[in-house]
């Protein structure tokens, strides 16, 4: 599997980084040597083995479904680049 | 009496008790020594006013009889903790101006139990390094250096900070976090203890997440009762954290008996990995023959799928970081870009990550989404989890056959120089932890030991994993080697 400009550039989109144009070849040939590093998995005979979801065996806990925290506006917002009559600000989202 | 710096936490605990020093005066001395320190570059956040304020309150405490074992002790927490008010980045830019409204349940405890934060400490951004190199901050610097040189070293990464500072005397011990090896292979680096618990024994609450089934917090100190003293103040369940493990914790020190007769240490061989430096070698050898002289009973284990801990590692630790930095999107904290006239809203998030992370945070993001996307799943993310289910099977069978622990090198090499690897691919600086990530993949604890000298001078450390929950166990047994072993060595001052 070789990674090349297009599909870095699409990667990129996806996670929402800006890269450079002249900056994609250097980026698919370090995710070639990763993604090279990550090949030898295929050797593993993983057949009828379970993906592993919790590394320790454990039921999550449940609890009532009741508020248990709340009413913190001032502390929610406190750190928000842009806030305004209590709500975070951002760029028009919508035509 | 020696300057109060250089106490373990053990010896600074007794001496409160005893009235022979205050924490006032500890604390004095640690902010005198770390203000000496700017070369190490260790810690990042000064919190001077915090510390003296929390001095006097735990003298009073002390005065009072009411001190638990961490009282007034002067501590350095690792920048990945969010402190109520304080700065907690996660040495990145992202996280430029972020003061959190919170505390995490680790600082808390350790607040609670009377500790005394001194600063917070660099690391790598976002906890991905194994050389503290990746940092807003720039590099963290190790207080030892080979012999008749000045080279500046690494102090390992990711708790790189942390392990400087304790290894120079800066503070009485650090809090460390986890994910691949980032708190015992910067302990091995400077010749200093850290334990990874269990996953599940340290709540994650308010520790900025990396990979979130693999971090783990835990303390780095000077020596094994110190881990001991300070993972007690550490653990417990928190129902804030839904993987916090609802256990009783045990007392980890009334446990360091040290003895290990009849114990059976498991040497895997998959772990004698080819190219293995010869000092790491004799260490590997010495520190069984060690434990052998101590009563234990050292057998040859197999772990079959060792070599595949470090590619699945590269597909899972990944993949939950671009899930988890998701939330780094310039909207409710850090860094936001300054936009350009008609820029919407896709556009602030991309400049806003392409400025506020390092290279290597977007390479791992980039990674993960590119292992977790339409077509790749299976063959990498699902591929991934089967081997590490295959992984923590290979541990379950050796600890079924009786072994109580394994012993290992902590570190493939001893600490590197700074810059040394900026020429390697990334993957050269990944084999870092091939020694250290098996054990996050199983969930399970383990402890870097210093155990000796190389040729240059550098110090060596051997790892000891344990079973799972059984850190009281793994902590008497660390105890014995380091008896054994008699690891004394200091760096000499030069910064």
């Amino acid at each position: 599997m070789s990674i090349d400009q297009s599909t870095a550039a699409r990667v990129a989109k996806l996670a929402r980084i800006k890269v450079e144009e002249d900056a994609l070849p250097a980026l698919a040939a370090e995710f070639n040597t990763i993604l090279g590093f990550i090949e030898q998995l295929n050797e593993v005979d993983v057949d009828g083995v379970e993906p592993m979801t919790s590394v320790t065996p454990q039921r999550l806990t449940r609890r009532e479904d009741v508020v248990t925290d709340g009413g913190q506006q001032q502390k929610v917002l406190a750190n928000a680049p842009d806030a305004r009559e209590g709500f975070f600000a951002v760029p028009k989202v919508v035509e | 009496m020696t300057d109060l710096n250089t106490l373990t936490l053990a010896d600074a605990r007794d001496a409160l008790r005893r009235g022979d020093t205050t924490s006032k005066a500890l604390t004095e001395a640690c902010l005198k020594a770390i203000d000496g320190a700017g070369a190490l570059n260790a810690f990042v956040h000064h919190t001077p006013e915090i510390a003296l304020e929390r001095a006097a309150e735990a003298d009073k405490r002390i005065a009072a009889g009411d001190a638990p074992d961490m009282c007034g002790l002067p501590i350095g927490i690792k920048d990945l903790f969010c402190t109520e008010g304080v700065p907690s980045q996660a040495a990145s830019r992202i996280l430029e101006g972020f003061l959190p409204q919170y505390e995490s349940t680790i600082t808390a405890q350790l607040k609670s139990a009377g500790a005394v934060m001194l600063g917070k400490l660099n690391m790598d951004e976002f906890a991905m390094g194994s050389s503290n190199e990746t940092s807003v901050y720039g590099n963290a610097v190790n207080p030892w250096r080979r012999d008749g040189t000045d080279t500046q070293l690494t102090p390992g990464g990711s708790s790189g900070g942390s392990a400087s500072a304790v290894a120079a005397d800066l503070c009485l011990a650090a809090t460390g976090t986890d994910t691949g090896g980032s708190i015992r292979q910067p302990a091995a680096f400077t010749g200093i203890v850290g334990i990874k618990p269990t996953y599940g024994r340290c709540s994650r609450w308010g520790v900025v997440a990396f990979a979130s089934s693999l971090d783990q917090a835990g303390p780095m100190t000077k020596t094994v009762r110190d881990s001991a003293i300070m993972l007690g103040a550490m653990c417990g369940h928190d129902p804030k954290d839904s993987t916090s493990a609802d256990l009783p914790v045990p007392d980890f020190e009334a446990a360091l008996t040290g003895d290990i007769r009849g114990k059976k240490i498991g040497i895997p061989r998959e772990y004698r990995v080819e190219g293995m430096p010869a000092d790491i070698e004799k260490l590997w050898d010495d520190g069984a023959a060690m434990l052998r002289d101590a009563g234990a009973e050292i057998v040859d284990i197999t772990l079959p799928h060792t070599k595949y801990a470090l590619p699945a590692y590269y597909v899972i630790a990944p993949a939950e970081a671009s899930s988890n930095l998701a939330r780094y999107d310039g909207v409710r904290f850090g860094h936001r870009a300054k936009l350009d006239h008609g820029d919407g809203i896709t556009e602030m998030y991309e400049k806003t990550r392409a400025e506020g992370f390092g290279a290597e945070v977007q390479r791992r993001v980039m990674v993960g989404t590119y292992v977790l996307s339409a077509g790749f799943y299976d063959a990498y993310y699902n591929r991934a989890r089967k081997v590490r289910t295959l992984i923590k099977k290979d541990f379950e069978d050796v600890f079924a056959q009786g072994v109580d622990a394994i012993l290992t090198p902590a570190t493939p090499s001893a600490a590197f120089g700074l810059g040394e690897m900026s020429d390697a691919d990334p993957v050269q600086m990944y084999l870092n932890d091939v020694f250290t990530v098996t054990v996050n993949m199983a969930g399970l604890p383990g402890i870097a030991v210093p155990t000796g000298l190389d040729k240059q001078g550098l110090p060596l450390g051997l790892q000891l994993i344990g079973r799972p929950w059984e850190e009281a166990d793994l902590l008497s047994s660390a105890y014995a080697l380091e008896q054994a072993a008699g690891f004394v060595a200091k760096p000499e001052k030069w910064w």
